[in-house]
């Protein structure tokens, strides 16, 4: 999570990443930012988000996102 | 049958009149029937492409409906008593045969729109690079017609196949009411592109005749109507004027040209979806929007997200995702950072992601170079403000304009001047000629061009200026009401005669001011033989 | 509640029709000044006694060419001229159709220059012919037979969507004239007061093929037996305009047709000088077509010849019919005198013009 965060706050610094629950619905995240996070994310955790798994539910919240890490990460 | 045309009127009215008549379980066949004959219209030959990819793609969704059960059900089935690699490996296997017959659905359906939309593209690319070969050998075209709306409807079934492919639904499993998914008569000519999933929740049921939802639909009709006929139309004119005489209209013309094709397009392509957002409404079906006041953007990413936004969707979704998270992108990703550094590795992937979602998405409006090059300058815009994110922030947070009314505004216009001279690729003949004139805008601006009357030989008189000027008025009003909620809505609740009056102003301007029909021209009447 | 509703709905259509029906009024065209043969049509309906020996059909050639004023003051025979401009013969035979609806006259007069079109020519002249005709079957078998291919039947049913675009040229004749019209013209004539001599007649150009259309024919046919069934005499004729030009070969078909058929044709071109017409002095148009002076000649010649064919009656001593073209007569010579005043103070007809200072 520590992790996940970190890559969250690189992109952008002035949002609080733990608390937000709405990063896709008030655009925080936009489809460019959702690619160079999912870049992160395969190069930190080797889990690969698949196209049909970037929906708003998952990226929502960093919350969100991390229980589809370790989902993925479970196969 | 255009949307303005007599009979597709009179043929609206009767299926609205038969829709709420019929017992309702008859409604979506009778929808089916009137997609057809909608369809009909536009020529019988069309038939066969239309059938070929709803019967392709239904087969196609059954059966990788069918393996992604089987997959899931053996999954959890052997949950715990397979190990972790087996469960995986199955997964592999089964995603590939299902993957396979995607691949299958899309090579022949993307095929069919790619043959009958781009093979004249090829051939006059080919010929041209025989000539320059110094080859005597040219190519023929080929007599291939485009069938009616073959990008919208083949975009919405693969859009289907793909989510039923990545297990987002199950697959339909009546062939008609897919039939009426791909054919749904109000969408087919210009969209929206509608996800199975949103339109099928409305698009099925039964309906009972709800007079809020006809009165909403009605005047989302109406005013369509008066976008298109009143405004587009009458516009056109003068848009067609300066683009086909790029010798005598250059300078300011090329500048008020690009202002009035700003205006000209954005009244039609909204007015259309206003009218085929409308229909459904009447017919108790809800379909996503299209718009989001788009001309209010402060830039061109965001223009994009609230401007045809289902097509918007539909590429993020469809191709930018994928390419951008396809394995070996990562991988290469992962490769471009240890050799070049971060930020370079870090930016690759997104931009060759973009290059391609825009170069398809040029190509996706017309068979030309100028639509690539449209596309890619939109992409080039786009990423260049990307990289210049940081100067922004610095910028807002050192003038504090951010929240500012009139900075706002400067962005805003910044974007619709920005935004309409991309647009110029789509105006001209080739794209050598766009860039003549886009420089003659530089070179070449005589301001008393637009004082000394030439702006009344465009075939625009003085009253059409008028009425552009007043709709004008009435749309930007319009919009500025929308951002606190519907205007619908909010009319809804008004007393009745306020309601009525709005209906009775805008039937009776569309009538009078539309520019459709024969123009009364009386020097047509000037008696010189008989 | 809903009661209430369907009143404010009711009411809301009234209103929206009543306005359209009104927009429409005020957007047609009012053909008062300028091009004046727009109104031909339509001032049939308001004659008051619909009985004439002699109906008139045909194009230019027949409103401007005959008097009836002539032929009721030299003859008293009473007749009516269905003419407007460019009549093909489909428009011909069925606003012969309506009329036929309205009164049984002894003969039927078709001019037959109208031959030499076998298909629509012009919205424009479309509109002149049909727009003044009341709603018939006639009209709108007229409007199908007639309608070019980009045209719509419905614009004919609702004009308003025809001449919408008309709002931003709205004259003070559309307002003045939008319930009434006064009479132009004098039982379907068109009268013209000017002279303009001839100077040369065009030849005629070599056709490719001087056989009438079948289409053409076929209406011709469709009149001979209109006529037939209802015992009326039909008259052919060519008006003695110069131009466009009547071929011999075109009239060698007539001549056969007529004998055929066992009527009669007659081609005042060649009989210019027994009527007695001066292209110097009889036209108002160089030759095209013939002013008030070349009307009543022909008129007179021409009024000469029914009598002694169809043996009609004189009606001058019928008090009825006599008070009424004692009014038409003075109608007739106070606009002579207008039109002539007009030339000889402004050099042109005033009255006539496009733009009338008004």
């Amino acid at each position: 999570m520590e992790d996940l965060l970190e890559i969250l706050e690189d992109l952008h610094p002035d949002i609080d990443f733990e608390t937000h629950e709405a990063l896709i619905d008030q655009q925080v995240l936009d489809s460019f930012d959702i690619v160079t996070l999912i870049a992160e994310i395969d190069s930190v955790f080797d889990v690969t988000i698949p196209a049909e798994e970037i929906i708003p539910e998952n990226f929502n919240s960093a919350k969100a996102l991390y229980k589809l890490i370790e989902r993925l990460s479970d196969y | 049958m255009f949307f303005t045309s007599y009979s597709f009127i009179i043929f609206l009215s009767i299926i609205f009149l038969l829709y709420y008549l019929i017992p309702k379980r008859l409604q979506w066949p009778l929808l089916l029937i009137a997609s057809y004959i909608f369809y009909g219209f536009a020529g019988i030959k069309y038939f066969t492409y239309i059938v070929l990819t709803t019967i392709s793609t239904y087969i196609v969704g059954l059966k990788i409906g069918n393996l992604y059960k089987e997959e899931s059900k053996y999954l959890k089935e052997n949950k715990g008593i397979l190990s972790r690699v087996e469960l995986k490996e199955y997964r592999t296997t089964s995603k590939s045969i299902r993957w396979k017959w995607l691949l299958f659905c899309m090579l022949l359906n993307f095929g069919i729109l790619g043959v009958t939309k781009y093979t004249n593209f090829t051939i006059s690319n080919i010929n041209f690079i025989l000539a320059k070969l110094g080859s005597g050998r040219q190519l023929g075209f080929l007599d291939i017609a485009l069938p009616m709306g073959i990008s919208f409807y083949t975009f919405k079934s693969m859009g289907y196949i793909i989510d039923v492919y990545r297990g987002k639904y199950e697959p339909e499993r009546n062939i008609f009411k897919f039939a009426l998914f791909v054919s749904f008569f109000p969408q087919i000519i210009q969209g929206p592109i509608s996800r199975f999933d949103d339109l099928s929740e409305t698009l099925f049921k039964e309906h009972n005749f709800d007079i809020k939802n006809f009165n909403d639909g009605m005047i989302r009709i109406l005013w369509g109507f008066f976008k298109k006929l009143v405004i587009a139309d009458r516009i056109l004119v003068g848009v067609n004027t300066i683009i086909r005489n790029p010798d005598t209209y250059q300078g300011a013309f090329v500048f008020i040209g690009m202002l009035f094709y700003a205006y000209q397009l954005y009244a039609d392509f909204t007015g259309g979806i206003d009218i085929t957002i409308g229909i459904s409404q009447v017919l108790g079906i809800k379909i996503k929007e299209n718009f989001d006041r788009p001309y209010f953007s402060k830039n061109i990413a965001e223009y994009w997200r609230r401007w045809h936004i289902t097509m918007g969707t539909w590429f993020k979704d469809y191709l930018f995702y994928p390419i951008s998270v396809y394995k070996p992108m990562l991988n290469f990703s992962k490769y471009a950072r240890r050799t070049f550094g971060d930020s370079i590795g870090k930016r690759l992937p997104v931009y060759i992601s973009s290059i391609i979602v825009w170069f398809t998405t040029g190509i996706w409006h017309g068979a030309s170079w100028n639509f690539i090059m449209w596309g890619l300058t939109n992409c080039f815009v786009i990423l260049v403000s990307q990289e210049l994110t940081p100067f922004y922030n610095w910028f807002h947070s050192k003038f504090n304009v951010k929240d500012k009314f009139l900075f706002r505004s400067f962005q805003v216009v910044r974007t619709i001047l920005l935004m309409s001279a991309i647009r110029l690729f789509d105006c001209y003949r080739d794209v050598p000629m766009t860039f003549r004139m886009f420089g003659s805008m530089f070179t070449n601006f005589n301001v008393s061009d637009l004082f000394n009357g030439s702006l009344l030989n465009l075939g625009l008189s003085f009253a059409d200026y008028i009425v552009l000027l007043i709709g004008l008025v009435i749309l930007t009003t319009v919009s500025l009401i929308q951002r606190k909620g519907s205007v619908r809505d909010r009319l809804y609740k008004k007393p009745a005669i306020l309601r009525y009056s709005v209906y009775y102003v805008l039937i009776v301007s569309i009538i009078v001011f539309g520019a459709y029909g024969v123009g009364y021209d009386s020097s047509q009447f000037i008696y010189n033989q008989f | 509640m809903t009661k209430k509703r369907i009143i404010t709905f009711v009411s809301f259509i009234c209103v929206l029709l009543a306005s359209l029906f009104l927009l429409q009024k005020l957007f047609m065209p009012k053909y008062v000044h300028g091009i004046v043969e727009g109104s031909l049509i339509e001032e049939y309906y308001t004659e008051e006694e619909k009985n004439h020996d002699i109906i008139f059909i045909g194009d230019c050639e027949v409103y401007e060419n005959f008097s009836p004023i002539t032929l009721w003051e030299n003859y008293g025979i009473t007749s009516y001229i269905r003419g407007s401009a460019q009549q093909l013969i489909w428009q011909s035979y069925y606003l012969l159709e309506e009329t036929l609806k309205y009164e049984t006259p002894k003969v039927a007069v078709f001019n037959v220059l109208a031959m030499m079109y076998d298909e629509p020519q012009k919205e424009a002249y479309n509109r002149m012919t049909l727009d003044g005709m009341k709603m018939s079957s006639s009209k709108i078998n007229s409007i199908k037979a007639s309608m070019m291919e980009d045209e719509s039947i419905i614009d004919y049913f609702i004009p308003l969507f025809r001449y919408h675009s008309r709002w931003s040229e709205l004259e003070n004749d559309d307002f003045k004239y939008l319930f009434k019209k006064e009479n132009l013209f004098h039982n379907g004539y068109y009268m013209r007061a000017d002279v303009k001599p001839v100077t040369s007649i065009p030849k005629g150009k070599k056709l490719p093929d001087y056989r009438f259309g079948e289409n053409a024919y076929d209406y011709l046919d469709r009149m001979v037996e209109l006529c037939k069934s209802k015992g009326i005499e039909l008259v052919l004729i060519k008006a003695p305009s110069l131009y466009p030009y009547w071929y011999d070969e075109w009239d060698e078909q007539m001549v056969e047709y007529a004998k055929k058929h066992d009527l009669l044709y007659i081609n005042f071109l060649n009989h210019i000088d027994e009527i007695g017409l001066n292209f110097e002095e009889d036209t108002y148009d160089a030759g095209l077509h013939l002013n008030v002076y070349g009307a009543e000649k022909l008129a007179d010649y021409f009024g000469r010849i029914l009598v002694k064919k169809f043996d009609l009656e004189d009606k001058r001593n019928d008090e009825k019919l006599k008070k009424i073209w004692d009014s038409k007569i003075e109608f007739y010579n106070e606009m002579k005198e207008k039109q002539l005043k007009e030339i000889e103070e402004y050099g042109y007809i005033k009255s006539l013009a496009p733009n009338p200072g008004q």
